[in-house]
Protein backbone atom coordinates (compact mmCIF):
# COMPACT_ATOMS: atom_id res chain seq x y z
CA UNK A 1 0.00 0.00 0.00
CA UNK A 2 1.22 3.49 -0.79
CA UNK A 3 2.43 5.60 2.13
CA UNK A 4 0.05 8.41 1.31
CA UNK A 5 -2.86 5.93 1.34
CA UNK A 6 -1.85 4.66 4.78
CA UNK A 7 -1.60 8.23 6.05
CA UNK A 8 -4.96 9.30 4.64
CA UNK A 9 -6.71 6.20 5.98
CA UNK A 10 -5.26 6.89 9.46
CA UNK A 11 -6.30 10.53 9.25
CA UNK A 12 -9.84 9.66 8.21
CA UNK A 13 -10.14 6.97 10.91
CA UNK A 14 -9.01 9.44 13.60
CA UNK A 15 -11.44 12.06 12.34
CA UNK A 16 -14.34 9.61 12.22
CA UNK A 17 -13.54 8.31 15.71
CA UNK A 18 -13.55 11.88 17.02
CA UNK A 19 -16.84 12.79 15.35
CA UNK A 20 -18.63 9.57 16.33
CA UNK A 21 -17.33 9.92 19.90
CA UNK A 22 -18.52 13.52 20.08
CA UNK A 23 -21.98 12.74 18.71
CA UNK A 24 -22.36 9.77 21.09
CA UNK A 25 -21.18 11.77 24.10
CA UNK A 26 -23.51 14.69 23.39
CA UNK A 27 -26.49 12.43 22.71
CA UNK A 28 -25.83 10.54 25.96
CA UNK A 29 -25.55 13.79 27.92
CA UNK A 30 -28.77 15.16 26.47
CA UNK A 31 -30.71 12.01 27.24
CA UNK A 32 -29.42 12.10 30.82
CA UNK A 33 -30.22 15.79 31.32
CA UNK A 34 -33.95 15.20 30.98
CA UNK A 35 -33.97 12.39 33.53
CA UNK A 36 -34.27 12.70 37.27
CA UNK A 37 -30.98 12.62 39.13
CA UNK A 38 -29.65 9.56 40.95
CA UNK A 39 -30.15 9.25 44.71
CA UNK A 40 -26.59 10.40 45.54
CA UNK A 41 -27.04 13.43 43.34
CA UNK A 42 -30.46 14.24 44.80
CA UNK A 43 -28.90 14.16 48.26
CA UNK A 44 -26.14 16.48 47.07
CA UNK A 45 -28.72 18.88 45.70
CA UNK A 46 -30.75 19.45 48.85
CA UNK A 47 -28.81 20.63 51.88
CA UNK A 48 -30.80 22.12 54.72
CA UNK A 49 -28.21 24.74 55.60
CA UNK A 50 -28.23 26.44 52.19
CA UNK A 51 -29.70 29.95 51.95
CA UNK A 52 -33.09 30.03 50.27
CA UNK A 53 -35.73 32.53 49.30
CA UNK A 54 -39.37 31.91 48.52
CA UNK A 55 -42.11 29.89 50.22
CA UNK A 56 -41.08 26.57 51.75
CA UNK A 57 -44.09 24.87 50.17
CA UNK A 58 -43.39 26.32 46.71
CA UNK A 59 -43.77 23.47 44.18
CA UNK A 60 -40.82 24.54 42.03
CA UNK A 61 -37.36 24.53 43.59
CA UNK A 62 -34.46 26.10 41.74
CA UNK A 63 -31.03 25.16 43.06
CA UNK A 64 -28.42 27.54 41.72
CA UNK A 65 -24.70 26.91 42.00
CA UNK A 66 -23.04 30.29 41.83
CA UNK A 67 -19.79 32.09 42.35
CA UNK A 68 -20.30 35.69 43.49
CA UNK A 69 -17.29 36.66 41.32
CA UNK A 70 -18.77 35.10 38.17
CA UNK A 71 -20.03 37.59 35.60
CA UNK A 72 -22.59 35.25 34.07
CA UNK A 73 -24.04 34.61 37.55
CA UNK A 74 -24.57 38.35 37.97
CA UNK A 75 -26.16 38.56 34.52
CA UNK A 76 -28.55 35.66 35.18
CA UNK A 77 -29.57 36.68 38.70
CA UNK A 78 -32.13 39.35 37.59
CA UNK A 79 -33.60 36.83 35.14
CA UNK A 80 -34.34 34.31 37.90
CA UNK A 81 -35.68 37.09 40.11
CA UNK A 82 -37.96 38.24 37.29
CA UNK A 83 -39.36 34.72 36.78
CA UNK A 84 -39.88 34.36 40.54
CA UNK A 85 -41.72 37.68 40.72
CA UNK A 86 -43.92 36.66 37.80
CA UNK A 87 -44.93 33.48 39.66
CA UNK A 88 -45.42 34.58 43.28
CA UNK A 89 -45.36 31.80 45.86
CA UNK A 90 -44.64 29.09 43.30
CA UNK A 91 -40.82 29.18 43.14
CA UNK A 92 -38.17 28.74 45.80
CA UNK A 93 -34.54 29.61 45.06
CA UNK A 94 -31.73 27.83 46.90
CA UNK A 95 -28.20 29.19 46.61
CA UNK A 96 -25.22 26.84 46.62
CA UNK A 97 -21.63 27.83 45.96
CA UNK A 98 -19.10 26.80 43.36
CA UNK A 99 -16.38 29.40 44.09
CA UNK A 100 -14.25 28.73 41.00
CA UNK A 101 -12.65 32.18 40.88
CA UNK A 102 -9.47 32.87 42.77
CA UNK A 103 -10.25 34.35 46.18
CA UNK A 104 -13.98 33.71 45.82
CA UNK A 105 -14.08 31.28 48.76
CA UNK A 106 -13.28 34.10 51.20
CA UNK A 107 -15.98 36.30 49.69
CA UNK A 108 -18.45 33.41 50.02
CA UNK A 109 -17.49 33.04 53.70
CA UNK A 110 -18.15 36.73 54.28
CA UNK A 111 -21.44 36.46 52.41
CA UNK A 112 -22.50 33.49 54.52
CA UNK A 113 -21.66 35.48 57.65
CA UNK A 114 -24.20 38.16 56.67
CA UNK A 115 -26.96 35.58 57.22
CA UNK A 116 -26.50 35.95 60.98
CA UNK A 117 -27.59 39.55 60.58
CA UNK A 118 -30.48 38.74 58.25
CA UNK A 119 -29.01 40.73 55.38
CA UNK A 120 -27.95 37.90 53.11
CA UNK A 121 -29.98 38.69 49.99
CA UNK A 122 -29.18 42.40 50.12
CA UNK A 123 -25.49 41.57 50.57
CA UNK A 124 -25.55 39.08 47.68
CA UNK A 125 -27.29 41.55 45.38
CA UNK A 126 -24.81 44.30 46.33
CA UNK A 127 -21.91 41.97 45.48
CA UNK A 128 -23.37 40.92 42.14
CA UNK A 129 -24.08 44.53 41.20
CA UNK A 130 -20.58 45.76 42.04
CA UNK A 131 -18.53 42.80 40.81
CA UNK A 132 -16.10 44.88 38.77
CA UNK A 133 -15.15 46.90 41.85
CA UNK A 134 -14.14 43.97 44.07
CA UNK A 135 -13.19 41.28 41.55
CA UNK A 136 -10.89 42.99 39.04
CA UNK A 137 -9.42 40.65 36.42
CA UNK A 138 -11.54 37.76 37.69
CA UNK A 139 -9.72 37.74 41.01
CA UNK A 140 -11.98 38.19 44.01
CA UNK A 141 -10.48 40.44 46.68
CA UNK A 142 -12.26 40.13 49.98
CA UNK A 143 -10.71 43.41 51.22
CA UNK A 144 -12.64 45.29 48.55
CA UNK A 145 -16.10 43.96 49.38
CA UNK A 146 -16.65 45.85 52.63
CA UNK A 147 -17.13 49.12 50.77
CA UNK A 148 -19.90 47.55 48.68
CA UNK A 149 -21.78 46.62 51.86
CA UNK A 150 -21.73 50.07 53.43
CA UNK A 151 -25.24 51.41 53.85
CA UNK A 152 -26.84 47.98 54.15
CA UNK A 153 -26.93 48.31 57.93
CA UNK A 154 -24.47 45.44 58.39
CA UNK A 155 -22.15 45.27 61.37
CA UNK A 156 -19.05 44.64 59.26
CA UNK A 157 -16.80 43.89 62.25
CA UNK A 158 -19.21 41.13 63.23
CA UNK A 159 -19.18 39.81 59.65
CA UNK A 160 -15.37 39.72 59.71
CA UNK A 161 -15.47 37.75 62.96
CA UNK A 162 -18.32 35.42 61.93
CA UNK A 163 -16.81 34.52 58.57
CA UNK A 164 -14.05 32.61 60.38
CA UNK A 165 -16.53 30.18 61.89
CA UNK A 166 -15.90 26.48 61.26
CA UNK A 167 -19.58 25.92 60.35
CA UNK A 168 -19.22 28.27 57.39
CA UNK A 169 -15.99 26.59 56.26
CA UNK A 170 -17.75 23.22 56.54
CA UNK A 171 -20.75 24.41 54.53
CA UNK A 172 -18.53 25.77 51.75
CA UNK A 173 -16.50 22.57 51.63
CA UNK A 174 -19.75 20.56 51.40
CA UNK A 175 -20.99 22.81 48.57
CA UNK A 176 -17.77 22.30 46.64
CA UNK A 177 -17.99 18.54 47.14
CA UNK A 178 -21.65 18.52 46.06
CA UNK A 179 -20.79 20.62 43.01
CA UNK A 180 -18.32 17.93 42.07
CA UNK A 181 -20.87 15.15 42.65
CA UNK A 182 -23.35 17.00 40.46
CA UNK A 183 -20.68 17.61 37.81
CA UNK A 184 -21.01 21.38 38.01
CA UNK A 185 -18.14 22.57 35.83
CA UNK A 186 -19.14 26.16 35.23
CA UNK A 187 -21.28 28.72 36.97
CA UNK A 188 -24.10 29.47 37.15
CA UNK A 189 -25.56 25.98 37.02
CA UNK A 190 -29.26 25.49 37.67
CA UNK A 191 -31.25 22.47 38.79
CA UNK A 192 -35.00 22.89 38.61
CA UNK A 193 -36.90 20.27 40.61
CA UNK A 194 -33.88 17.99 40.26
CA UNK A 195 -33.43 18.47 36.51
CA UNK A 196 -30.39 20.09 34.97
CA UNK A 197 -30.19 22.22 31.86
CA UNK A 198 -29.49 20.19 28.68
CA UNK A 199 -27.27 23.06 27.57
CA UNK A 200 -26.49 26.46 28.98
CA UNK A 201 -28.40 29.56 28.04
CA UNK A 202 -31.31 31.82 28.87
CA UNK A 203 -33.78 29.93 26.67
CA UNK A 204 -33.00 26.46 28.11
CA UNK A 205 -33.31 27.87 31.64
CA UNK A 206 -36.62 29.59 30.89
CA UNK A 207 -37.94 26.41 29.30
CA UNK A 208 -36.82 24.24 32.24
CA UNK A 209 -38.57 26.52 34.74
CA UNK A 210 -41.67 26.85 32.54
CA UNK A 211 -41.92 23.04 32.26
CA UNK A 212 -41.65 22.65 36.04
CA UNK A 213 -44.30 25.33 36.59
CA UNK A 214 -46.63 23.63 34.13
CA UNK A 215 -46.14 20.18 35.65
CA UNK A 216 -46.92 21.44 39.13
CA UNK A 217 -49.75 23.78 38.15
CA UNK A 218 -52.86 23.42 40.33
CA UNK A 219 -55.78 22.00 38.41
CA UNK B 1 25.37 7.45 12.34
CA UNK B 2 26.32 9.63 9.44
CA UNK B 3 23.65 12.04 8.26
CA UNK B 4 25.56 13.02 5.12
CA UNK B 5 25.76 9.46 3.90
CA UNK B 6 24.99 9.77 0.18
CA UNK B 7 23.77 6.21 -0.10
CA UNK B 8 20.32 6.33 1.33
CA UNK B 9 19.10 2.84 1.77
CA UNK B 10 15.48 2.33 0.91
CA UNK B 11 15.20 -0.02 3.88
CA UNK B 12 16.26 2.50 6.53
CA UNK B 13 14.07 5.15 4.92
CA UNK B 14 11.11 2.80 5.04
CA UNK B 15 11.87 2.09 8.69
CA UNK B 16 12.22 5.79 9.54
CA UNK B 17 8.98 6.59 7.72
CA UNK B 18 7.09 3.96 9.70
CA UNK B 19 8.52 5.18 13.03
CA UNK B 20 7.74 8.84 12.32
CA UNK B 21 4.31 7.82 11.07
CA UNK B 22 3.63 5.99 14.35
CA UNK B 23 4.84 9.03 16.31
CA UNK B 24 2.49 11.19 14.24
CA UNK B 25 -0.34 8.77 14.94
CA UNK B 26 0.23 9.10 18.71
CA UNK B 27 0.45 12.91 18.46
CA UNK B 28 -2.69 13.17 16.32
CA UNK B 29 -4.67 10.85 18.60
CA UNK B 30 -3.49 12.79 21.69
CA UNK B 31 -4.42 16.09 20.06
CA UNK B 32 -7.91 14.86 19.24
CA UNK B 33 -8.18 13.38 22.74
CA UNK B 34 -7.29 16.73 24.31
CA UNK B 35 -9.78 18.49 22.04
CA UNK B 36 -12.43 15.94 23.02
CA UNK B 37 -11.86 16.55 26.73
CA UNK B 38 -11.84 20.31 26.29
CA UNK B 39 -14.38 21.03 23.59
CA UNK B 40 -16.81 18.11 23.83
CA UNK B 41 -16.73 17.14 27.51
CA UNK B 42 -16.00 20.73 28.55
CA UNK B 43 -13.38 19.68 31.07
CA UNK B 44 -11.61 22.91 31.99
CA UNK B 45 -7.90 22.87 31.07
CA UNK B 46 -5.52 24.10 33.76
CA UNK B 47 -2.36 26.07 33.02
CA UNK B 48 -0.09 23.01 32.98
CA UNK B 49 -2.50 21.25 30.60
CA UNK B 50 -2.14 24.19 28.24
CA UNK B 51 1.65 23.96 28.28
CA UNK B 52 1.39 20.26 27.45
CA UNK B 53 -1.00 21.09 24.61
CA UNK B 54 1.55 23.60 23.30
CA UNK B 55 3.99 20.70 23.03
CA UNK B 56 1.52 18.20 21.57
CA UNK B 57 -0.57 20.09 19.02
CA UNK B 58 2.36 21.20 16.79
CA UNK B 59 3.71 17.63 16.80
CA UNK B 60 0.54 16.45 15.05
CA UNK B 61 1.26 18.99 12.30
CA UNK B 62 5.03 18.90 11.81
CA UNK B 63 5.37 15.11 12.03
CA UNK B 64 2.69 14.82 9.36
CA UNK B 65 4.49 17.35 7.17
CA UNK B 66 7.79 15.49 7.68
CA UNK B 67 6.26 12.34 6.18
CA UNK B 68 5.54 13.74 2.70
CA UNK B 69 8.17 13.61 1.38
CA UNK B 70 10.08 11.88 4.15
CA UNK B 71 12.35 14.39 5.87
CA UNK B 72 14.26 12.75 8.71
CA UNK B 73 15.32 16.17 10.00
CA UNK B 74 11.76 16.54 11.31
CA UNK B 75 13.03 14.56 14.31
CA UNK B 76 15.31 17.50 15.23
CA UNK B 77 12.40 19.91 15.24
CA UNK B 78 9.94 17.58 16.93
CA UNK B 79 12.14 16.27 19.76
CA UNK B 80 12.42 19.56 21.72
CA UNK B 81 8.64 19.96 21.67
CA UNK B 82 8.17 16.40 22.86
CA UNK B 83 10.83 16.83 25.55
CA UNK B 84 9.27 20.04 26.90
CA UNK B 85 5.83 18.44 26.87
CA UNK B 86 7.19 15.42 28.69
CA UNK B 87 8.79 17.57 31.39
CA UNK B 88 5.60 19.55 31.99
CA UNK B 89 3.56 16.35 32.09
CA UNK B 90 6.00 14.80 34.58
CA UNK B 91 5.82 17.91 36.78
CA UNK B 92 2.01 17.81 36.57
CA UNK B 93 1.89 14.14 37.55
CA UNK B 94 4.19 14.74 40.54
CA UNK B 95 1.93 17.60 41.59
CA UNK B 96 -1.16 15.40 41.46
CA UNK B 97 0.62 12.59 43.28
CA UNK B 98 1.48 15.08 46.02
CA UNK B 99 5.25 14.64 45.65
CA UNK B 100 5.66 18.34 44.89
CA UNK B 101 4.28 20.42 47.75
CA UNK B 102 1.35 22.74 47.29
CA UNK B 103 3.39 25.84 48.07
CA UNK B 104 5.10 25.87 44.71
CA UNK B 105 1.94 25.06 42.83
CA UNK B 106 1.86 27.40 39.85
CA UNK B 107 -1.87 27.25 39.29
CA UNK B 108 -3.73 29.45 41.67
CA UNK B 109 -6.02 31.12 39.19
CA UNK B 110 -8.81 29.41 37.38
CA UNK B 111 -8.58 25.66 37.52
CA UNK B 112 -6.25 24.17 40.10
CA UNK B 113 -3.84 21.73 38.46
CA UNK B 114 -4.15 19.34 41.38
CA UNK B 115 -7.77 18.65 40.48
CA UNK B 116 -8.06 15.13 39.21
CA UNK B 117 -10.72 15.50 36.56
CA UNK B 118 -10.37 11.93 35.38
CA UNK B 119 -9.23 8.91 37.32
CA UNK B 120 -9.71 5.65 35.46
CA UNK B 121 -8.99 2.38 37.27
CA UNK B 122 -7.81 4.45 40.21
CA UNK B 123 -4.51 5.57 38.72
CA UNK B 124 -4.87 6.73 35.11
CA UNK B 125 -5.05 10.51 35.08
CA UNK B 126 -4.85 12.96 32.19
CA UNK B 127 -1.20 13.90 32.90
CA UNK B 128 -0.31 10.20 33.08
CA UNK B 129 -1.80 9.69 29.62
CA UNK B 130 0.18 12.74 28.54
CA UNK B 131 3.45 11.30 29.89
CA UNK B 132 2.74 8.02 28.11
CA UNK B 133 2.07 9.79 24.80
CA UNK B 134 5.14 12.05 25.00
CA UNK B 135 7.37 9.12 26.06
CA UNK B 136 6.15 7.01 23.14
CA UNK B 137 6.76 9.86 20.69
CA UNK B 138 10.26 10.49 22.07
CA UNK B 139 11.23 6.82 21.82
CA UNK B 140 9.85 6.47 18.29
CA UNK B 141 11.63 9.63 17.11
CA UNK B 142 14.94 8.56 18.66
CA UNK B 143 14.63 5.20 16.93
CA UNK B 144 13.91 6.98 13.66
CA UNK B 145 17.01 9.15 14.11
CA UNK B 146 19.30 6.18 14.52
CA UNK B 147 20.52 4.70 11.26
CA UNK B 148 20.70 0.97 11.52
CA UNK B 149 24.20 -0.34 10.80
CA UNK B 150 24.20 -3.26 8.37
Amino acid sequence: MKKSTVFIIALVLLGVAFLVGSVMYIADKESKAGQQLSDAKTAALGRMYAPMIGKLEAPVVIVEFLDPACGTCAAFYPLVKEIMDANPGRIRLVIRYAPFHKGADKVVAALEATRKQGKYWKALEALLASQEAWAPNHTAQVDLIWKQWEGLGLDLDKVRADMQSPEIAKAIAQDIEDARTLEVKATPEYFVNGRGMPNFGETPLRRLIADALRETAPR
Amino acid sequence: MNPTDPISSADTDQRAWTLIFLAWLVAAASTLGALFLGEVMHVPACVLCWYQRIGMFPLAIILGVGLFPLDRRVVRYALPLAAIGWLVAAFHQLLIAGVIPESIRPCTQGVPCTDKVIEWFGFITIPLLSIAAFSTIIVLLLLAAIRKNP
